[in-house]
């Protein structure tokens, strides 16, 4: 613990008080925390944490139902919990400054960049608008933001997702602050965006000397950026120290169970594969044509080019890509949710591209589908054993025996029986999901293609979910495509992965070839730009469950 | 450009519905019992079957349906919108006499209640759940329920009859024939009470989607940024929230333009203005299905180009609406 | 449920509902307490309210008990305002869920017609169809309802646009069901509430354009309407405006309690936090 450099913002026993009827009173418990100059303070926790409660309540802006209720939070000599509001507001912007997880959202949609930024000089400046301008430029050249002049005379939604987060940085920097909270800053974006977000963050506190809590729930980030890391559950700190000794050398058993969820990058070591295709995906491609007046100026966006894949039986497919890559197209043509206009897919035999809809909904039991929104995926009125019951009972299974089917379903998948008479909103995400799941199961198929079916939950969910696809694979021996825009998730639980960019396959093989040995500089790219690569490479592949 | 390009397609796309209203008005009036030389006969104290043929064929009424269809909208595009039998004079020349008074009525009425709307709307939400928000959002709720007609015999009782500020109906003073300032004023002084009633449901409206729009921007997440920036409360709601919440209302204007009009029937016929809204319960009344097509003809037209004109505002206000969305 | 007891926890809904029962009570009971052809002469014209105990509210120009008239006008106004909701939302949800749910040249279709009923003002639409068809109470009712379609129709169509894209939808079709089965098992149950709700919105606004065709003399004479009475009152306002003023509040009473119910409806079924 260096004591040389000073203390620029201190939490002492901080607490925050939740409404009546939350899930617990507190949603911070006696919090006490440090944030030096100079160094990153990353504070990592799950959903639930009360990481952004902190946050929020540093710059006081907790909404009307939630208040402190004890503790200091000292700044430059002030409480900052015990000022007027007037006070805090001079504060906010030139003292310490925010930004936030989704760009999009964070700004006015109706005024421009240069705007936006400009305000920050003109609430706390006198400075003439000829002199903000020139400010706004110099700061948008700071972020490296392409066209700066650009850029100032642009509105939110012509930039991109990095670009706009840029834009929010440079606007939160904009007045030297001696304190970024920087909110989940990189969650929303691309990985290769995230990696240069991060990388900037970090070369701009280093330049102005700023003191940063940055804010995440992904390890990878804290091994990629973190100074020093205090880690959050349920409203308390339970760990916190520097980097190095926390990331190798957990003590608390949260932080440990945190840390294990992290899946590493390097692939278990290759299975011996099947030599029967059971799906096979040959020249497929979608292409959309949107907007035009009687045909002319529409814009056509080719959404998946020529991809051609294969899947062996009992083997699990992953493919990769960003957003827009087209990976979610490809996996509803797979489907045929979408209809592809070329190309075939060859499932035990039958070229399901060219069924007809009546055929399609015949032969559709032996492939199946689980979906990313774990909230939008189950119709709220139905209940949970009608939910997996609905598939059999389509396809002709008598009511009775498809509920009866559900119930040991919902237990395959490690849920109580009981489970089958609740309704989706009385589960939890990662409970939804196994839901999802065993509606997929119900018809026995053959593949099973996964959309993101993780994206969306915890870490920790992520891990047993994960271990849960494993286990039925094994049992039930079906195949898998494993959608999927995070490489580690990927690397743990594929046999074959396919790297898709704009639409194309840029790269397929083994998994252990594609992350060992990556040849397409895409791949590269990608690979580089996973947080805490390091971190995530040097750490043992758990072995496989065989 | 692009505001005009997003408006005028728009526009163009109105041209068939336009077109299938008229169609589907025209097809339905030939139901009505009784058709232009019915009225005109009874106007002229009676006639026998041979007058009765000759007049059919002379407007051209003895020919099949389509046929009339066709010549009607022939007719139609050179704007002659026919001849009305009770006026006896072209249906266009006595639509463009009503016209002014229903405009001015609208406008004023629309004026009114966009701007007590907007204004009482934000102070409702700023207060929201406190005596000024409960006060403006039960008054809101008893002038949405106010049948308008009623509210306007009301307010005649106590204005014009009980404390004869302000006069109990027409556009202007029939005795005294005035110029100028003085005649403006005069028509001012008239249209009070008809735009305060034809104004106190729409107020309401406007009242209450401005409150919900300015509640539901107050959470959207760039207000969160701006006070964080260190905004004072005042100008994040001026600055920031104003015009995102005005965007609801903008588009409300263009669907309501529809409603008011209609309300305007009620309004003029209480008030006992020469617009349009009464010519239209005049030509229903006295069976001038002529007039009546006509007034149908124009009440669309003028939706159509409230719509326009709303258009424009709305893309001159968000910048994301592109032509191609 | 849940949605029952945020319903009770809302004083504003409690009174509507409160003023609905005794609308709806005085339709009952309208038989009762005025056995007598509510539209025959009573006694002396334009007696004044509570100066004689016999006609508590008075009576009008002809004779008529004013009292009378209000409880039978209940009946015509629920009546009215309930069968040409239901015609409307009927039309609407049909209109809406195919618009909605097929997309393509279906929804272009229905929405440019949906557009002509809503370009052309609805009171001047009702006034042709009252010039075509007349003014007895079937036709008048027929015709709310038909002027009153487009909104719920716009209504049942976004939802229908939202829900065809959500995830569980997609499952439904990856199991194998068939549209019919996805549109009236899994998405109309959860499109319908806001239409529901939206019907309360619908009845407020029928009972005000029944009454003001009333005014204009252009509903059915003879039946006791509120707007009837109100119409009559127009030509003795200057000294009996108690006439117009008393059927007035009770239009204004009625589409109170209709709002307010369908307000409260909506804010419990959608609980989100007060002041939304």
């Amino acid at each position: 613990m260096s004591e040389s450099l000073t203390a620029i913002l201190t939490l002492d026993q901080l607490s925050v008080r939740l409404p009546r009827g939350a899930d617990r009173p507190h949603a911070l418990s006696g919090v006490s925390l440090s944030i030096t100059t100079d160094k990153i303070l990353c504070v990592v926790g799950e959903s639930g944490s009360g990481k952004s409660i902190m946050a929020n309540a540093i710059m006081r802006l907790l909404p009307d139902e939630v208040g402190i209720d004890g503790g200091r939070v000292m700044f430059e000599g002030r409480d900052l919990a015990a000022t007027t509001t007037a006070e805090m507001r001079k504060v906010r912007g030139a003292g310490i400054a925010m930004i936030f997880q989704e760009p999009m959202t964070a700004l006015n949609p109706l005024r421009t960049i240069g705007d936006q930024i400009g305000e920050m000089f003109s609430i706390h400046t006198d400075l003439s608008s000829a002199a903000v301008r020139a400010k706004v430029l110099a700061l948008l050249e700071d972020v490296r933001i392409p066209d700066p002049k650009v850029a100032a005379r642009a509105y939110p939604h012509e930039l991109s997702g990095g670009q706009r987060q840029r834009a929010m940085i440079a606007m939160a920097l904009a007045l030297d602050p001696k304190v970024l909270i920087a909110d989940e800053p990189t969650t929303a974006l691309d990985v290769t965006t995230q990696a240069q977000i991060l990388a900037l963050i970090r070369d701009l506190q280093k330049r102005k000397r700023t003191a940063v809590l940055f804010i995440t729930h992904d390890f990878g980030v804290v091994a990629e950026i973190a100074d020093r890391v205090a880690v959050m559950q349920h409203g308390f700190v339970v760990e916190q120290g520097d980097a190095a000794s926390i990331l190798n050398n957990p003590q608390h058993s949260y932080t440990k169970q945190l840390i294990a969820a992290v899946p590493p990058l390097t692939a278990p070591a290759p299975r011996k594969l099947s030599d029967d295709m059971i799906l096979t995906i040959d020249n497929v491609s979608k292409t959309y044509r949107t907007g035009g007046f009687l045909g002319r100026g529409a814009r056509v966006t080719q959404a998946v080019k020529a991809v051609s894949l294969k899947l062996p039986r009992g083997a699990t497919l992953g493919i990769v890509g960003e957003s827009g890559s087209g990976k979610s197209t490809l996996a509803r043509c797979i489907v045929r949710l979408i209809d592809p206009d070329t190309g075939s897919i060859v499932l035990e035999g039958k070229d399901w591209a060219k069924l007809t809809r009546e055929n399609v909904r015949r032969e559709t039991r032996h492939i199946q589908m689980v979906f990313q929104d774990p909230f939008a995926s189950l119709n709220p009125r139905r209940k949970a054993g009608e939910l997996v019951a609905q598939g059999p009972i389509v396809h002709g299974t008598p009511r009775a025996k498809a509920i009866a089917d559900a119930k040991e379903l919902l237990a395959l998948v490690g849920l109580d029986p009981s489970a089958s008479d609740r309704f989706p909103h009385e589960f939890s995400g990662g409970q939804r999901q196994r839901i999802g799941l065993a509606r997929a199961l119900a018809l026995r198929p053959e593949v099973l293609v996964a959309d993101e079916a993780v994206s969306a939950l915890d870490v920790s969910v992520q891990a047993q979910v994960l271990k849960l696809l494993a286990e039925l694979r094994q049992r039930l021996g079906l195949s898998i495509v494993f959608i999927t825009h995070d490489l580690r998730v990927a690397a743990q639980i594929c046999d074959l992965v396919a790297v898709m960019k704009d639409g194309e396959v840029v790269e397929q093989g083994l998994a252990g070839d594609v992350f060992g040995r990556p040849q397409h500089p895409y791949t590269q790219a990608l690979l580089d730009s996973i947080p805490g690569g390091d971190f995530a490479k040097k750490r043992e592949a758990p072995s496989r469950v065989s | 450009m692009r505001i005009l390009t997003l408006a005028g397609r728009r526009l163009a796309a109105s041209i068939p519905t336009l077109i299938l209203i008229l169609i589907g008005v025209f097809l339905l009036l030939q139901f009505a019992p009784g058709d232009t030389v019915d009225a005109m006969m009874a106007q002229m104290g009676g006639g026998d079957a041979a007058t009765a043929r000759e007049l059919r064929r002379f407007y051209g009424l003895d020919l099949s349906i389509p046929v009339q269809l066709g010549n009607y909208l022939w007719r139609l595009v050179r704007l002659d919108l026919g001849f009305s039998s009770i006026y006896g004079k072209p249906v266009a020349t006595v639509i463009l006499e009503r016209l002014p008074p229903t405009i001015l009525l609208m406008t004023a009425s629309l004026s009114f209640a966009f701007f007590f709307g907007l204004v009482l709307g934000v102070v409702a939400a700023r207060g929201v759940n406190k005596w000024p928000d409960t006060l403006i959002s039960t008054l809101g709720l008893i002038f949405y329920a106010t049948p308008s007609f009623w509210f306007g015999l009301m307010a005649i009782v106590v204005f014009s009859i009980y404390l004869q500020w302000l006069p109990a109906g027409g556009f202007e003073d029939i005795g005294r024939v005035q110029t100028g300032i003085w005649r403006t004023i005069d028509i001012a002084h008239h249209l009070v009470l008809p735009t305060l009633t034809l104004g106190l449901i729409f107020l309401a409206i406007y009242l209450r989607i401005m409150r919900a729009s300015m509640l539901e921007v107050l959470n959207l997440d760039f207000v969160r940024t701006a006070r964080s920036k260190g905004l004072d409360e005042t100008r994040v709601v001026v600055r920031h929230v104003l015009r995102n919440a005005l965007l609801p209302m903008v588009t409300l204007i263009g669907l309501q333009a529809g409603t008011m009009l209609g309300g305007s029937v009620v309004v003029e016929s209480v008030f006992s203005l020469p617009g349009l809204g009464r010519l239209a319960y005049e030509s229903v009344v006295q069976r001038d299905l002529n007039t009546l097509l006509g007034i149908v003809f124009v009440s669309a037209l003028l939706v159509i180009a409230v719509n326009f004109f709303v258009d424009l505002i709305y893309a001159r206000l968000d910048p994301r609406i592109s032509p191609e969305a | 449920m849940d949605a029952v007891k945020r319903y009770f926890r809302n004083p504003a809904a409690v009174i509507g509902l409160l003023l609905l029962v005794v609308v709806v009570a005085m339709a009952i009971s309208a038989g009762w307490f005025y056995p007598r052809d509510p539209l025959a002469l009573a006694g002396r014209p334009l007696i004044w309210p509570f100066s004689n105990p016999r006609f508590l509210l008075g009576t009008d120009n002809s004779g008529r008990d004013i009292a009378a008239q209000i409880f039978y006008g209940a009946r015509i106004s629920l009546l009215i305002g309930g069968v040409a909701t239901a015609i409307a939302i009927a039309i609407g949800i049909l209109i809406g869920a195919f618009a909605g749910y097929y997309g393509g040249w279906i929804d272009n279709v229905l929405m440019r017609i949906t557009e002509a009923f809503q370009t052309l003002p609805n009171f001047v639409l009702l006034l042709v169809l009252v010039a075509v068809f007349g003014s007895t109470l079937t036709t008048v009712t027929i015709a709310v309802g038909v002027v009153s379609w487009p909104a719920p129709a716009r209504l049942t169509r976004a939802e229908f646009m939202s829900l065809r894209n959500r995830e569980f939808i997609q499952a439904g079709r990856t199991l194998g069901m068939k549209d019919v089965q996805l549109i009236l098992g899994e998405i109309l149950p959860n499109a319908l509430p806001p239409v529901i709700v939206y019907a309360s919105v619908v009845m407020a606004v029928a009972i005000l354009l029944e009454s003001a065709l009333a005014f204009l003399h252009l509903s059915d004479p003879n039946v006791a309407s509120w707007g009837n009475l109100i119409g009559l009152g127009r030509d003795v306002l200057r000294i009996q405006w108690y006439v117009s003023a008393i059927p007035g509040i009770a239009i204004l009473v009625t589409v109170l309690a209709v709002s307010l119910v369908g307000q409260g409806l909506n804010d419990a079924l959608n609980p989100r936090l007060k002041g939304r």
